[in-house]
């Protein structure tokens, strides 16, 4: 076997030169916040394995494979139309009705899929979290990347949708990512919390599917956001995924709500839930090998 | 005087009892605290364990170190402090250099995927690079001989592959401290030969291992200093055959104090402690046999009260309770005092692997003692037999080969 310093691969990319050795001091908890970005940044190739995992795996032993990230959306939006456009015959902003809420649906199923991947992921890895150390903070950041794939995939489909219906992008189609990037950060924001609490409390597993119930009811998926009374609307713009959902329907068609200033105050709720999930992460992660 | 690697200060982990035993439901929490308030308190401060209590040790660069304790004294939990799965309660380490751990094999692999995928990912959760994997991949896969079935997912793996896979990939990482826990006994013997050879090389490496093992062999042979742990605390740190030896002879006579049925009323006679004679008068080779030549193997019996028309019987196993040999005395008469009972072959072609002595002695009023001899004996000896395991049998048998043309 290879001695360390003929090594250096490992050594560079983990230890800096081989020459000086990392000196690690192994403490009791600290009650204040110790947030190891760097860590983070050198575990990155575990974080693109982890997230290459999960991909290779979630459509393995099916019969029809990725194409279930086609389907879903697709059959969702379908039932919708028929009950919702058709029958219930709510107003879609100008829109056909299968366009608006395909245009809802894609980024509701990512927030959707990824928020409860992200809330199970410490418990679907408690084997490998109590045999050997990483830094914990990637297992919610790999899930909730790894949705992103299953997105692309979806968004692809939405794109040819929407051409098909004559819709032809506009400029604000270039503003989508960070309607994502919002989305994603939401996911990270509230999942940081529900991950770390589910690691103690499995009763979060009950839970969550539910919030993801009241919180679709809230969003603007099958209905649009201007049929909520003005009044009300400050604490409407309030939950983030409304500014997500506003966002791309007028994103990807040009027409419908451009984000309003509500958007600000759904931004600063966000970055408040991500700041607050990586400090009660970060608490809970030193005793989650012990109590998972 | 080389640079030390691990320092640890007075490391304590303590463990709520009742925490990871309970549901883990919110419910049972809220509960409770509604049902007596004040008692969740108490019943945590009862409940707590010190899974280890003040440990401080010194390991210096390119030593290897071997852990030994009974199950449960807190072996594993130094090995997760040091490898900072969890944090200690009290005291502190310091670690000068990568560490990588290997507390189980097969870390993070996954049933579904190919063992070709297995290898990259568990590579990466045991802190390996991309780069790294890929350049040790061949390497990885002819260890594990699995050539022919690495794109194959491993669910469909046999339990041996599956272990051989998982044991190549944890044995081509290269931290410059590597902490071993139990790992090596994997695969069929032969592969645990290989394992072990694989560790031998490790440990020779010039890297700074801390190992914990079962297999007291296995300590002997890869480390050249121990520690013996009990309950949490250091018990005897020194050099490997002094304190493995204190800490076999600490166990076995506690085995034979706790076997049912023996504590209490005193034993006409006993069956002490067994060696193999010759060798070198270290403890390290009296269990274990390195040739398949002359053999002499010695019980000690105590004697408490005198015995006349003794029948004593002798049975070798392998671990699969197959008997191997037996034999049996009869009409043997003892005094009270200690007696050794030699017996000698003249050959004793034995595979290598591990066998366990059972001798017994009886008279007129029945069972005198019957014991499972502790510990067990490990056959070093070269293998005499076909290179391919399906066709190695019982006996391991040199012999020479004379063809010669006869008209």
């Amino acid at each position: 076997m290879a001695s360390v310093t003929s090594n250096p691969p490992v050594a560079n990319t983990l230890a800096g030169p081989p020459s000086a050795r990392v000196t690690l001091r192994i403490e009791p908890p600290r009650r204040w916040f110790e947030l190891r970005l760097e860590e983070l940044w050198l575990y990155r190739e575990l974080l693109y394995f982890l997230v290459w995992r999960d991909v290779k795996i979630r459509y393995k032993q099916t019969a029809i494979g990725i194409s279930w990230v086609i389907i879903q959306p697709l059959l969702t939006m379908l039932v919708a139309t028929l009950f919702f456009g058709r029958l219930a015959k709510l107003p879609s902003q100008g829109l056909p009705y299968s366009v608006f809420c395909f245009a809802a649906i894609v980024p509701w199923t990512y927030f959707s899929t990824a928020l409860a991947n992200v809330t199970s992921v410490m418990v679907d890895n408690q084997r490998v979290i109590t045999k050997v150390y990483f830094p914990r903070l990637i297992l919610p950041v790999s899930s909730a990347l790894s949705g992103l794939v299953d997105f692309s995939i979806a968004f692809i489909v939405l794109l040819i949708f929407t051409f098909a219906h004559g819709i032809r992008p506009a400029w604000t189609l270039l503003l989508l990512p960070l309607f994502l990037l919002l989305a994603v950060s939401t996911v990270l924001g509230i999942g940081l919390w529900l991950s770390a609490l589910n690691a103690l409390y499995r009763d979060v597993k009950y839970l969550t599917p539910f919030l993801l119930q009241f919180w679709m009811l809230a969003s603007p998926v099958y209905y649009s956001s201007s049929m909520v009374p003005e009044r009300y609307r400050w604490i409407y713009g309030l939950n983030p995924m409304t500014g997500v959902i506003d966002g791309f329907r007028w994103g990807l068609t040009g027409t419908g709500h451009p984000p309003s200033s509500s958007m600000f105050a759904s931004l600063g709720i966000v970055l408040l839930s991500v700041l607050g999930g990586l400090w009660f992460f970060n608490g809970m992660e030193v005793r989650i090998a012990d109590r998972v | 005087m080389t640079a030390v690697a691990i320092q640890a200060d007075g490391l304590s982990k303590c463990y709520q009892r009742g925490m990871a035993q309970t549901s883990g439901l919110l419910r049972d929490t809220i509960a409770n605290a509604f049902r007596s308030p004040f008692r969740l308190f108490q019943r945590n401060r009862k409940e707590t364990f010190w899974a280890l209590n003040g440990v401080s040790l010194e390991v210096r660069e390119g030593e290897v170190l071997g852990l030994v304790g009974r199950n449960g004294s807190g072996k594993t939990t130094l090995l997760k402090i040091l490898s900072r799965i969890t944090r200690p309660t009290e005291g502190w380490a310091e670690i000068h250099g990568r560490v990588g751990s290997l507390l189980e094999v097969g870390t993070g692999f996954h049933p579904e995927l190919t063992g070709r995928e297995n290898a990259f990912l568990s590579g990466a959760i045991l802190g390996m690079t991309k780069q790294e994997i890929a350049r040790k991949f061949d390497e990885i896969v002819a260890f594990a001989e699995l050539e022919k079935f690495i794109d194959t997912a491993v669910k469909h793996y046999s339990s041996g592959m599956y272990v051989r896979l998982a044991f190549a990939v944890a044995a081509h990482l290269e931290p410059e401290i590597l902490l071993v826990d139990e790992v090596l006994a994997v695969g069929d013997i032969r592969f645990q030969k290989k394992c072990l050879g694989k560790m031998g090389d490790v440990a020779r490496s010039g890297r700074t291992v801390i190992f914990v093992s079962h297999q007291l062999n296995q300590i002997r042979r890869l480390c050249n200093r121990a520690v013996w742990i009990d309950a949490g605390t250091v018990s005897q740190v020194g050099s490997t055959p002094e304190v493995v030896g204190a800490y076999e002879a600490a166990m076995s006579s506690n085995d034979r104090q706790t076997e049912p049925g023996r504590s209490g009323a005193k034993q006409t006679a006993q069956f002490l402690s067994w060696k193999i004679v010759g060798g070198e008068e270290e403890s390290d080779s009296l269990h274990r046999l390195d040739s398949v030549g002359q053999t002499t193997v010695s019980f000690l019996l105590q004697v408490n009260s005198s015995i006349q028309h003794g029948q004593h019987g002798i049975a070798l196993f392998d671990l699969d309770r197959r008997l191997m040999w037996a034999y049996s005395t009869d009409g043997l008469s003892f005094d009270p005092g200690i007696h050794q009972l030699a017996y000698t072959f003249p050959f004793l072609p034995l595979c290598p692997k591990s066998y366990n002595w059972q001798v017994s002695l009886w008279d007129d009023t029945g069972n005198v003692d019957l014991w499972e001899a502790l510990p067990e004996m490990l056959v070093v000896a070269p293998n005499y037999q076909h290179a391919k395991d399906e066709w190695n049998g019982v006996l391991n048998l040199p012999c020479t080969l004379d063809i010669k043309r006869k008209g």
